[in-house]
Parts: structure tokens; sequence; C-alpha cells
């Protein structure tokens, strides 16, 4: 499966086009790090427990992403774009979509 | 009398931790930036030369939070309007270090340069201004001829 945020591939013609996938998460960190990104916020700096949490969202929906195309049967997804917003204190929604497609290669 | 100096405090202490603590970061960013200069990350849909090349999907991110003293001022500048530049920093911070830690992820693959990337900018909601910045491209490693069946889809 290849997710790219390209809109063609390189070496490959595109075959049949099978739809917009999507992928989404939602998480919060627990209240004990809300109280210590309270605490950073006195000194500023990176909030490592955020990027943390956010990094391990954004996997999540990828991989939804992924079986999502694999349930159709795509062989790639093109031009894959990342959403976020924050629904409320201390929990993101990680939104990730793309085109599902079936291609193959050129020339063989 | 005891809660303006605890606000006193609170902003001297924001004030020097946040400033040592941005030109830390600052520095970091430079050195890094000048390490990674031979991989290139650009914003075009196509690659600079056609060829054959192994792509994979990329990202960096990082979420930064402003410090008291920022915060402050930023409140007072927003009474009377104009540029905010404590926030201007905080943000051109968190483009950057997510440029790279792009390019670190690239780097990690082998990749010879980063195409098509593009910035996702978010204010996460914790009471204070403390925003995510992700950073998202194709990263391209080029293929010899010979090699097409390789990056057929499984």
């Amino acid at each position: 499966m290849i997710i790219t945020n390209l809109e063609y591939l390189p070496g490959m013609t595109i075959t049949a086009h099978l739809g917009l996938v999507q992928g989404s998460s939602v998480r919060s960190k627990h209240a004990g790090r809300d109280f210590m990104a309270g605490i950073k916020s006195i000194f500023g700096g990176e909030l490592l427990g955020y990027t943390e949490l956010l990094h391990e969202s954004r996997e999540e929906a990828v991989e939804r992403l992924t079986l999502q195309a694999q349930s159709i049967g795509a062989d790639a997804v093109l031009n894959v774009r990342f959403s976020t917003s924050g629904i409320a204190a201390g929990a993101a929604e990680i939104f990730v979509y793309g085109s599902a497609v079936s291609v193959s290669a050129d020339g063989v | 009398m005891f809660d303006f100096g605890l606000f006193a405090a609170l902003l001297v202490l924001g004030y020097s931790c946040g400033r040592i603590a941005e030109r830390r970061h600052y520095q970091s960013i430079r050195k890094r930036e000048s390490e990674l200069a031979d991989l290139p990350a650009i914003a075009t849909k196509f690659p600079p030369r056609a060829g054959l090349y192994q792509q994979q999907l990329v990202c960096g991110s990082v979420v930064i939070g402003s410090d008291y003293f920022k915060s402050f001022m930023a409140g007072l500048v927003n009474l009377f309007g104009g540029r905010v530049r404590a926030f201007e920093s905080l943000l051109d911070r968190g483009r950057r270090e997510s440029l790279l830690r792009l390019k670190e992820q690239a780097g990690t693959v082998g990749a010879s340069m980063v195409i098509n990337v593009k910035y996702e900018t978010s204010s996460i909601a914790a009471g204070v201004t403390t925003i995510e910045v992700l950073a998202y491209g194709t990263a391209l490693t080029p293929l010899g001829d010979s090699t097409v069946q390789q990056v057929l889809p499984d």
C-alpha cells in the first residue's frame, strides 16, 4: 500500500479511482499530563506529552485510512491530507483523507 | 499584595526561562538546519528531475507552548492591536522544528529530497496558547530503472 500526498505516482498509471478514504482518531492525555502542561505554560517550551499524543493519533488515523483503502481493494492512496482540530481542552481530533486508486506500473 | 508578588514572580520566571529556552531552541534549530541543508524539502508537486523514485509519506510535528510573559505581552498588545512579536517567534520555531523533524525522518529512510511539503497549524486548547505544527511531504529516494519491479504495490 502506497500512501502519498502526491497527486500521481511516478512510473505508474492510475487504472481506477475508488473514491475517498478517510481515517480519524480522537485522543486525550490523562489529567496529570494536562496539569504538567499547565505548569509548563509558565516557562514555555515544547510540550512533549502533547507532541507524543498527536503523533500517536496521527499514526492511528493513517492506519485506519490504510485499512479502509485495503478493504476496497486499492493499491495506493493519493493526495493525502491531514487536518487537526482541538475539540475540547486536552483532546484533539486528527483526520486524514485521500483518494484511493488502483495502479499499474508503466511498461509492465 | 501576595497576589501581585505572585504575578510579578511568574512574569520574571516566564521571561527568564522562556528566553533561555528560546535561545537554546534557536541554536539547536540553526545547527540542525545547516546539517540537513543538503536534503532539500520543496513545495512543488513534481521532482526537479524526472525519474523513478521510491516514495514515502513523511511527517514531522511539534507542540510548543507560550510562556507566562509572552502570554501576558500578547494580551497587552491585544488591547491596542498590532504585531504580536511574542507569538511570531513561537510560530517560527514551531514551523522550523517540524520541518527539521520531517527531514530527519526522510534522512532515516535514505531519501534525497522531500517534495510537496505542506504545513498544518492548529492551536490545541489547553487553556493557554499552545500550537501544534505539522509538516508533511513525500520523501523520494532515486531508483535505477532495473528496480522498476520493486515499486509495484502489493
